[in-house]
């Protein structure tokens, strides 16, 4: 992989949802191996910002490329954009691995079956290959004994390492997280952080939404503070949380601690 | 966060001791119910005049095969039907929304009775009118009254069960099909895989209900000529001048059906590995 080529690169996103401005400009780079921690209070646009990598929100303005490869956007009628090649965008997509704040497991299909799904039916994996793979990340996040378990009946900290499982099936170019633990009983947080530790320490490409500061600070290659759709401050954990320099995050950081 | 329509399964029970499962049986008031029942049941069958079963044994056998089938299939056609109606007043353009909707509304609004003889009457009026209709392969069906019967049939449970369907696939939470796109699934995909089998498995409980309802319905086509089940016992209290006997079996095979049908639909429901 040519080291050069940031697996994410965010230029000048802007997204308003009618009058409402949500992102003012932000250009963001993720390169291969980094882990990217974006912090913020609620209402910053982090979540906005990380959705718009893989397009659930289409950007207003501005430009994103995955390992180099801009989305090809056309201009809509009320002045937005919209992606312009839909195959394209399939496939971008599935380079991108995304885990929710809620799950959103397929809870009609057993652990192996989510685990399994998309490279069977996306990247068309034949479906031993597929398996035997799904098995080995299942064995990676703890949940080998669960294969055969429906969502339902699995705590949230097991649901959650079960759609990294399913992220880590796809071999993601970047890993989305959307706060992964913040719809998590207390309890159940400590395991879910475990294994995305793991996996920051293998330098998997990762851009992590989190209310988990001491997390963040442990595993981030990088923080970005975004503070009303801008970021405010960005750099090594070490300055963000010991040095922080813009008032905003000094009283953010003071606020949460 | 598990979602809150999301029941937890209802695991069996594990089996208790005969005894300990028939003790709620044997208690004073039940007993005393179970006897009432049971003198009930023996004076119907001894006092009562029942002399006419054996003959018309094999009219009713037939009468009763007519009503399965028109449930069977008109649950199967109006199921088939009832998808399409659903997604597209989910999805759909506006105008096939307009469309499914107003189906939905307009035969959910009337009288199933008023609906079946327009269709008897009026379409196979219509259909008289053409020699080309009259000429082919087709008239000999449209000539008998129940292809009437089993099209509207059809219809009105395509458009209550398309209504379940409607709240069906707007009710799968959108974090899944969000899940689906974002892993790059195209959007026929998205609805093979997720959206379909969703929505199919969480209106499953209310399918049981429908069906019900629809066999309640199937008496009516007995007023367009069609001899089911309702249309022998009809003829049978109309050649031995009986009221309630003819009545009581009637009652008695109904309640069999719907019995069956629902322990039936509930076995189904059990095996569905939905993981609700």
């Amino acid at each position: 992989m040519n080291n050069a080529t940031p697996a994410v690169e965010i230029r000048d996103l802007h997204k308003h949802f009618g009058r409402l401005e949500v992102l003012k400009g932000i250009s963001l780079t993720a390169r291969p191996g980094d882990v990217v921690a974006v912090i913020g209070g609620s209402g910053s646009g982090k979540s906005t910002m990380l959705r718009c990598i893989n397009m659930l929100e289409t950007p207003s303005a501005g430009e994103i490329a995955i390992h180099g490869e801009a989305y090809a956007m056309r201009p809509t009628r009320d002045g937005g954009l919209e992606p312009a090649d839909r195959r394209q965008l399939q496939r971008i997509r599935a380079q991108l691995g995304m885990v929710f704040q809620n799950f959103n497991l397929w809870p009609h299909r057993t652990v192996l079956g989510n685990v399994i799904e998309v490279p069977v039916q996306v990247l068309g994996m034949p479906r031993d290959e597929a398996v035997a793979r799904a098995r080995q990340v299942l064995e990676r996040v703890g949940l080998a004994e669960k294969e055969d378990a429906y969502p339902a009946h699995m705590s949230g900290g097991q649901q959650q390492r079960c759609a990294i499982a399913r992220v880590l099936a796809v071999e993601p170019l970047a890993m989305l997280f959307d706060e992964p633990t913040s719809a998590l009983d207390p309890e159940l947080v400590g395991e879910v952080l475990t294994v995305i530790r793991d996996l920051a320490a293998e330098r998997r490409t990762m851009i992590l939404v989190t209310h988990e500061m001491g997390f963040a600070r442990d595993v981030a290659s990088h923080v970005v503070y975004l503070k009303d759709g801008r970021i405010e401050e960005q750099g090594p954990p070490e300055q963000i949380f010991g040095d922080p320099r813009s008032p905003h995050l000094q009283q953010f950081i003071r606020s949460i601690a | 966060m598990p979602d809150i329509d999301i029941a937890t399964p209802i695991r069996p029970a594990p089996a208790l001791p005969l005894r300990a499962r028939l003790a709620p049986l044997l208690m004073p008031h039940r007993l005393v119910m179970a006897g009432l029942a049971l003198t009930a049941l023996a004076a119907i069958v001894t006092q009562m005049d029942w002399s006419w079963l054996p003959g018309y044994l094999p009219k009713i056998g037939h009468g009763l095969l007519v009503t399965l089938a028109l449930l069977v299939s008109s649950v199967a056609a109006g199921f088939a039907l009832a998808l399409p109606l659903g997604a597209v007043q989910v999805t759909g353009p506006a105008p096939l929304r307009w469309l499914a909707n107003g189906f939905c509304t307009v035969i959910r609004g009337t009288p199933l009775l008023l609906q079946l003889w327009l269709i008897y009457y009026g379409l196979g009026a219509l259909f008289a009118q053409f020699p080309e209709i009259r000429a082919s392969w087709l008239w000999p069906y449209l000539r008998q009254a129940w292809p009437y019967g089993f099209l509207t049939l059809t219809l009105s449970f395509a458009a209550y069960q398309g209504e379940v369907m409607r709240g069906a696939f707007a009710g799968v939470p959108r974090g899944e099909l969000e899940a689906a796109r974002a892993f790059g699934m195209p959007r026929l995909m998205v609805f093979r895989r997720v959206w379909f089998p969703r929505a199919v498995h969480r209106a499953l409980p209310t399918l049981a209900g429908e069906i019900i309802l629809q066999l309640k319905a199937t008496p009516l086509v007995a007023t367009i000529t069609v001899t089911d089940l309702y249309a022998v016992i009809t003829r049978v209290r109309q050649a031995t001048y009986l009221t309630y006997e003819p009545l009581l079996l009637l009652i008695a095979i109904y309640l069999c059906l719907s019995g069956t049908l629902t322990l039936a639909l509930r076995w189904l429901e059990g095996r569905v590995p939905s993981g609700r």
